[in-house]
């Protein structure tokens, strides 16, 4: 299988929570989320109340889907970084590990330099768990909820 | 490729809707977005030109409720129909889980619904996917109109692996349910087969 299945487990639900929690503070950002290449959100931390995660998530990986597009097109590997400024919020996108996409937002409380710096800790980071988190899914075995539904249980959504 | 997050007990599926230029895939999703409750929907997203023609996607993300304590999560996408638009389709086609192939029934868009279904089926094995084995349903779209092909003739043309078919008037939503419930339900099945 080219794309192996998504899986999200507790415990590394929780480490990628603490990661991107800390970012926040340690970047003084607004927001930080991570969303996988696919537009699926998966952990976010910040302001996050006040803006529309998921259609952020999905506008994000077709940015950086985009992007690979134009990598490719110009016989780059991919383009691993993006910064968009606007008049008060800027955004800054990271590629990591080829695999998820960090996304920061922050005002003028912070800097593109200490965002970067903060960013790149962040990222080996991730990349850490997102490896761990990838072989634990592919080890044989590993359960899955869906193994257990019944014809009946896929029915019973549609009955309006 | 679904997302299973055990944490938030969710499980997230990604299926396009592809087709010809104006074939009504944009206004499938706009039929499904109004008559959908609110808590079960998000916002409607379009990235179109100024002429309203979808220029990379317009996406949608629904909620149609729990499956053993799991939510299950459908964000719906749309291709841009246009031919020139390939390079914008095939990123879209990433990590899909289920296709709905939107057909234009009137008799002058033939070619272009036989053209659009061919590029599909390339498009999907440029990323290692093969037609025939996602889930995967057929709309004959614009059944309102008078030139349009005899449905024995559009299945004929467009499906001939014979996979779930719906007539459809998108605009006024004929069909429009029918043909999403449909490729969910695939896409469900799928899950339960891979697991």
């Amino acid at each position: 299988m080219i794309n192996p299945q998504m899986v999200m487990y507790e415990e590394e639900f929780n480490q990628i929570q603490a990661v991107v929690d800390r970012l926040v503070r340690d970047a003084n950002a607004k927001v930080v989320f991570i969303v996988d290449k696919n537009g699926q959100l998966i952990a976010a931390a910040g302001d996050i109340d006040n803006i529309d995660t998921t259609s952020l998530a999905s506008l994000t990986a077709g940015n950086i889907a985009a992007t690979g597009g134009m990598a490719k097109l110009l016989k780059e590997n991919e383009f691993a970084t993006q910064f968009h400024e606007g008049e008060k919020a800027n955004i800054h996108i990271q590629l990591v590990g080829n695999r998820v996409i960090l996304v920061v937002i922050f005002d003028s409380r912070s800097s593109l330099g200490l965002v970067r710096l903060r960013v790149k800790k962040a990222s080996e980071e991730l990349n850490h768990i997102f490896e761990a988190l990838l072989n634990k899914v592919q080890e044989p075995g590993a359960d899955s909820p869906f193994a257990e539904i019944t014809d009946e249980d896929i029915d019973n959504l549609f009955n309006d | 490729m679904s997302f299973i997050n055990y944490m938030a007990r969710e499980i997230n599926c990604k299926l396009v809707y592809y087709g010809p230029g104006l074939c009504g895939k944009t206004t499938n999703l706009q039929y499904i977005y109004e008559r959908t409750n609110p808590d079960a929907k998000g916002k409607m997203i379009s990235l179109a030109t100024e002429t309203e023609r979808t220029l990379f996607f317009d996406f949608l993300p629904l909620s149609l409720g729990e499956i053993r304590g799991f939510k299950t999560r459908f964000h719906l996408y749309t291709v841009p129909g246009q031919v020139f638009y390939d390079a914008s389709r095939k990123l879209i086609l990433k990590g899909v889980d289920g296709v709905v192939f939107v057909a234009d029934s009137q008799i002058e868009r033939t070619e272009a619904n036989l053209e659009s279904v061919e590029n599909l089926r390339t498009n999907l094995a440029e990323q290692g996917y093969s037609l025939d084995k996602l889930p995967y349903v057929v709309q004959y779209n614009k059944r309102d109109l008078p030139n349009v092909a005899s449905l024995e003739e559009l299945r004929q043309m467009i499906n001939p692996t014979n996979v779930p078919d719906f007539e459809a008037v998108a605009r006024t939503g004929v069909g429009v349910f029918d043909t999403l419930k449909a490729v969910a339900k695939l896409v469900l099945t799928e899950l339960k087969k891979g697991s």
